[in-house]
């Protein structure tokens, strides 16, 4: 088994609140399936949009992420799976792609 | 500012206290984990506490209950946000507290009614553990469950606050010791776990009924209490079982007779002179209907017995058409399986009905272990008015009176008393 990591990017949208609670649901759902079956090797957590992004010596460059909202990762797990296929089976039922969105799979590096 | 008047502690405002106390605990215990249930009483009591303080008659909320929920949640959230790395919170739930993802979402589950439910039965499950001793699970159902507090437990079982507070922290040091799981047993365990459990319902059940003659507000709820629990069991599949369905059957009898156990001036009626209008004809219903859904399968429980008593009974409409030889069938029954002499003692009470008072009197006369006890006396003293024998009867109400018995008890054996020097007054005149 191996580790891979899910950085989830949403598309930009603006919902009412009904909108809202059922998106959280169907990510509670996919995710608490996940949790269930053991694959969730790190639940990792939502991330707000305001930040700092640092380059260079540290020096504070700019108040957020990347302009380019389709940059933004709004959250990440780490799942186990056999391999990259087996992870990218398991992303499938994940919420993001309903409003066009992404999920990007990377293994993790076993140093 | 001026003062908000303070909301009064009406029986409806402790009623939903208690109710909701006990859901509250069971859910947070289920977050948090049974090593922390003192934490999860904690949460609760600042809940309650903060409901006081901020409740006035004029604010009182919509949905009082959700408020409530509402508070404790977030107290949980703000606990688990705290804790969670540096403390083993529920295990079975570590990745859904660990990530803002899931942890609210789980946290809202919860509190739903299945989540409120479940939580219920594992406590229920848990408080019963063959681990605890017996005499440590009905506090500890009282203390969790049930929302009671201490000295509530305390004046409800007869006790000392000390007494009851040295034997929860006992429990909780059990609990912790032997890593009790909060969790509702697997099929090849749940058979006897469930056994206990009933047991131990029927002994809250029990609690409260004799309370009710110290008329404190707590004994009812705690019969409702009781009856509430065993319904939730019938609730899960695995749980339905015969002998839960014929166990609710029993309360459900004992409690139609709640508004004919005391008199005007709160003295205890005896079955026999109850007035059976008084009788909640929507209990007695219900308890035949839970009776004959608990005739199945190939065991036959105590509890059916017991039932099939109470129904004889509940469903007569008189004493004098109450089907006396069945009831002495039944008890034939029940003694042959729980040679117990508190059960002797009652076939006995039938045996007068069907065999005469000497027939009675003889069966009672061999339960010698039974000396001490009141209700032994007193149907000794019943079944010799009965043999028209008024000294023998004075003597043993008398003997009675000497044995450990509750306020209201005591009042019924003076008037007895008092009717039988009459009768022997009246013999010398």
């Amino acid at each position: 088994m191996e580790k891979f990591a899910f950085l989830f990017r949403e598309a930009p949208q603006t919902l009412t609140p009904e909108a809202q609670a059922t998106l959280t649901q169907s990510w509670y759902a996919w995710m608490g399936q996940l949790a269930q079956s053991g694959t969730l090797a790190n639940p990792g957590e939502p991330l707000r949009g305001a930040g700092k992004v640092l380059r260079g010596t540290g020096k504070v460059m700019t108040d957020g992420p990347f302009t380019e909202t389709k940059e933004f990762v709004n959250g990440f797990i780490v799942v186990s799976a056999a391999d990259i296929d087996a992870a990218v089976l398991l992303a499938q039922g994940c919420p993001v792609f309903g409003s066009g969105g992404s999920v990007e799979v990377r293994p993790v590096m076993q140093m | 500012m001026p003062q908000a008047e303070p909301l009064p502690l009406t029986t409806t405002v402790d009623h939903l206290f208690r109710c909701e106390a006990g859901k509250m605990v069971a859910v947070l215990t289920r977050l948090l984990g049974f090593d922390h249930l003192e934490q999860a009483e904690d949460i609760v009591h600042d809940t309650l506490l903060k409901a006081l303080e901020t409740w006035t008659p004029a604010t009182l909320p919509d949905n009082p209950t959700a408020w409530l929920y509402r508070v404790a949640k977030n107290r949980a959230l703000d606990f688990i946000r705290r804790q969670r790395s540096s403390q083993h919170l529920a295990a079975d739930l570590t990745a859904h507290l660990a990530s803002e993802y899931l942890l609210v979402p789980t946290v809202n589950a919860l509190f739903e009614e299945e989540g409120l439910h479940d939580s219920q039965l594992r406590m229920l499950f848990a408080c019963c553990h063959p681990a605890l001793p017996p005499e440590q699970q009905i506090p500890l159902m009282l203390k969790t469950l049930c929302g009671l507090s201490v000295p509530e437990i305390a004046r409800t079982l007869l006790t000392t606050e000390d007494a009851i507070e040295k034997r929860l922290s006992r429990t909780k040091a059990k609990i912790r010791a032997e890593k009790i799981p909060l969790e509702v047993p697997q099929a090849t365990q749940l058979g006897h776990r469930l056994d206990t459990v009933l047991t131990t319902l029927y002994l809250l059940f029990n609690e409260g009924y004799h309370a009710l003659d110290r008329a404190t507000v707590v004994s009812e709820d705690l019969c409702l209490e009781a009856m509430r629990l065993v319904q939730l069991l019938t609730q899960l599949p695995a749980t339905d079982q015969p002998p839960t369905r014929a166990l609710l059957a029993l309360l459900c009898f004992q409690a139609s007779r709640f508004d004919a156990r005391l008199d005007a001036a709160g003295a205890v009626v005896l079955l026999k002179d109850q007035d059976r209008a008084q009788w909640h004809p929507a209990l007695i219903a219900l308890g035949n209907a839970h009776l004959s859904q608990s005739a199945a399968g190939p065991r036959l429980h105590a509890f059916h017995l017991e039932a099939a008593i109470a129904a004889v009974h509940a469903n007569a409409a008189s004493v004098e058409t109450t089907d006396w030889p069945q009831l002495l069938r039944l008890h034939d029954m029940l003694l042959a399986r729980n040679d117990n002499p508190l059960v002797a003692l009652n076939r006995a009470v039938v045996v007068g009905e069907v065999q005469g008072p000497q027939a009675a009197l003889a069966a009672l006369a061999k339960l010698t272990t039974l000396h001490g006890n009141v209700f032994y006396n007193t149907a000794c003293a019943e079944m010799h008015l009965k043999a028209g024998q008024p000294a023998e009867a004075h003597r043993c109400f008398v003997q009675a009176l000497a044995c450990p018995a509750s306020a209201t008890n005591a009042e019924f054996l003076y008037r007895r008393i008092q009717d039988t020097t009459d009768l022997l007054v009246m013999a010398e005149a």
